[in-house]
């Protein structure tokens, strides 16, 4: 049984809700990034997201947007975040998601992206601009190494469609709360509770909630209706406004912690 | 590289032309693209639809336009004789007003009521500002900082036509940004909002739509240069960026085996990444010659070590782009066509040679093709033709050609 798998079972067990923080490889830079890893497992996190930077992220609002630039200005590559996940995993042992546009990981190839990320203890890997039409031999090349495919699902997107990407994930699946790029926002739409209801009509695969996610309150309001919510731009944010400072790892800790009270 | 003849460039059902193209967008513009798709081809079989289409092109847009023997040219030339389709004399003044009239009337049939456009050197954002003002629908076009600066008097043009003009400051601020950027305003608003991709590039249905709207470049010319000539031309020449002038010049000739198919890519001021945007360029530090998937397609990208899309220099905004449209690609692959490319310092001689010996001042995208075609027109016999397509006009490059003439 796969990481995630045990992760959302056992969740099931206790009845409760997951959380899944993502963060961006390489913001600020990747020592701290290996830190907060560790950090953010310890304070609670059920599954992380590691973001691999791009120069085009057409799916990012501003602060994932900044985070990227600065990463990339830093010279992180891909094989950064893989290192990064491998050291963090001596001491970790949550499910990492890799999560990246297909441009890097194609230019780093299919076949070697699968393997050494097998290699590094990532878990399943994620695709933003990669349609299930488009993903075909990719997704089985990560099933063949054990690796989970996850994919998005959108408000807009239909029920057939719903029930085809249904089938070629595996994992979870990501619902998108609402029309829009990623980053905070004031209130969660109805649009993310009737998009998971659609979702569990075609799967028993757990349902994670993203994009706007970024307060208590609405990790609480989403627990109510999916399996998990994933908070990205709200703690990327705090890792920004704290760029530098010595204690930024315990502080994003601290703001994490806080978002599951 | 596969070099067969190919007689026909049609992409399967969804959007591939072998391995290029094909639909790479977050899950939530699948639902739209698939809607645009539909009524696009619903359109493409509604003979109402070309009616009103062709009536505007030529009530309102000004075609068909002329096929015009630049005699001087080719005298200074000394060769072939060379042909201008002239898409200059275009209402708005450059090719971009057939794709726009197009998309409008589909956005019209989808009844979307605001439109969003990216644009580089501002003339496919003034087609459909332009189209926009025609239709009364919300306009908003998305332009790359530096391609404000340099392209100031069609951002004036856009806001006199009732656009809003939003100003984007990622990246090299150019026209990869601004895509961007539309294609974020794009999955936020899809519910009411018609996006006008300008360029034969994007995800699929787009390539192909663009494609359809300007192939009637090609359609015109063909007839023209056979009745003008009594045969068919041995080239065409274009500039190609995201490469819909060329494949809209290109594009009905693909079965005429003996028309040379040559495209112009933008060469800058150097080999090095970050210095041209000549995608098929394959020399090792040049970054081109790199298949990639770069906002919703596949095709040629330029792109570093690690996959990141690199920035891209041209003296001109509308070839100014990281990666070339998809069909351009196949038939760069399949050898149907050939790309070439011409630097800045070129492109600015093609544009003072062609105002001084025709009396048309060219865009300077259009420019990079003249240098080429003299060339070209050197190695064929003077009874032969050649067409290089006049795809816009210069007019709003005068001032940055003065301040480079200053230099």
């Amino acid at each position: 049984m796969s990481r995630i798998r045990e992760t959302f079972a056992a969740l099931k067990h206790l009845g409760r809700g997951g959380f899944i923080p993502f963060i961006t490889a390489g913001h600020p830079d990747v020592a701290t990034t290996e830190l907060l890893l560790s950090e953010l497992a310890a304070v609670g996190a059920d599954i992380i997201e590691l973001g691999v930077p791009f120069s085009d992220p057409v799916a990012d609002g501003e602060v994932i947007q900044r985070a990227s630039e600065r990463a990339l200005r830093n010279g992180v590559t891909l094989r950064d975040a893989l290192t990064c996940i491998a050291r963090a995993r001596q001491n970790i042992d949550v499910p990492i998601v890799l999560f990246s546009y297909f441009n890097p990981l194609l230019k780093f190839g299919e076949d070697r992206l699968a393997e050494e990320a097998k290699r590094a203890g990532v878990d399943a890997v994620l695709v933003t601009d990669l349609t299930p039409e488009e993903a075909q031999t990719w997704t089985e090349k990560l099933i063949q190494r054990g690796l989970d495919p996850i994919f998005l699902v959108a408000p807009t997107t239909s029920d057939d469609r719903l029930a085809q990407i249904a089938k070629q994930a595996r994992g979870f699946i990501y619902a998108v709360s609402r029309a829009g790029v990623t980053g905070a926002r004031d209130q969660l739409t109805s649009d993310a509770a009737a998009l998971v209801k659609r979702v569990r009509a075609v799967t028993d695969l757990p349902v994670a909630v993203g994009f706007g996610v970024s307060t208590a309150e609405q990790v609480r309001e989403v627990w109510r209706f999916a399996d998990a919510a994933v908070v990205g731009s709200a703690i990327v944010s705090q890792i920004e406004k704290l760029g530098g400072s010595p204690d930024l790892t315990n502080r994003v800790g601290d703001f994490a912690r806080s978002l599951l009270a | 590289m596969q070099k067969s003849r190919i007689t026909r460039s049609e992409p399967d059902e969804h959007g591939h032309w072998g391995k290029f193209g094909g639909r790479y967008v977050p899950e939530t513009l699948v639902a739209p693209l698939e809607e645009l798709t539909k009524e696009f081809m619903r359109a493409r079989e509604d003979t109402k639809f070309w009616r009103e289409l062709n009536q505007l092109l030529r009530d309102y847009a000004g075609r068909p336009t002329p096929l015009f023997h630049a005699q001087r040219l080719t005298a200074h030339a000394g060769g072939a004789q060379i042909y201008f389709k002239r898409e200059d004399l275009l209402h708005t003044g450059a090719h971009k007003i057939n794709n726009a009239l197009g998309q409008a009337l589909l956005a019209r049939r989808m009844q979307k009521q605001r439109v969003i456009a990216e644009t580089g050197a501002g003339q496919h954002g003034v087609a459909t500002a332009t189209v926009c003002a025609l239709f009364g629908l919300r306009c908003v076009i998305y332009m790359g900082a530096e391609d404000v600066r340099r392209q100031a008097l069609n951002v004036f043009r856009m806001r006199l036509l009732g656009a809003e003009v939003v100003t984007v400051n990622a990246g090299a601020r150019t026209l990869k940004d601004a895509i961007n950027e539309a294609l974020r305003d794009w999955v936020t608003n899809v519910h009411d909002t018609y996006y006008l991709l300008g360029s034969a590039l994007g995800p699929h249905p787009y390539p192909l739509i663009v494609r359809e709207f300007q192939s009637v470049i090609g359609r015109e010319a063909r007839e023209q240069i056979l009745s003008a000539s009594g045969r068919l031309p041995r080239a065409l020449i274009a500039c190609v960026g995201g490469g819909s002038n060329s494949i809209g010049l290109f594009h009905t000739f693909i079965g005429d085996e003996q028309v040379r198919l040559i495209g112009v890519e933008a060469g800058g001021r150097g080999d090095l990444l970050g210095e041209h945007a000549t995608r098929f360029h394959s020399s090792a530090a040049s970054g081109g010659g790199r298949v990639g998937v770069l906002q919703g397609t596949m095709s040629y990208v330029l792109q570093d070590a690690n996959g990141q899309i690199a920035t891209t220099h041209s003296v001109s905004a509308g070839l100014d782009y990281s990666a070339i449209g998809p069909e351009h690609a196949f038939l760069h692959d399949t050898g149907r066509a050939e790309y070439i490319s011409a630097s800045d310092a070129e492109a600015l001689e093609g544009f003072e040679l062609c105002a001084k010996l025709e009396g048309i001042i060219p865009a300077l995208e259009t420019s990079h093709a003249i240098m080429p075609a003299i060339r070209l027109t050197r190695e064929l016999p003077k009874d032969d033709a050649i067409i290089l397509n006049l795809s816009g006009r210069g007019d709003k490059d005068v001032q940055l050609v003065a301040d480079l003439q200053r230099r």
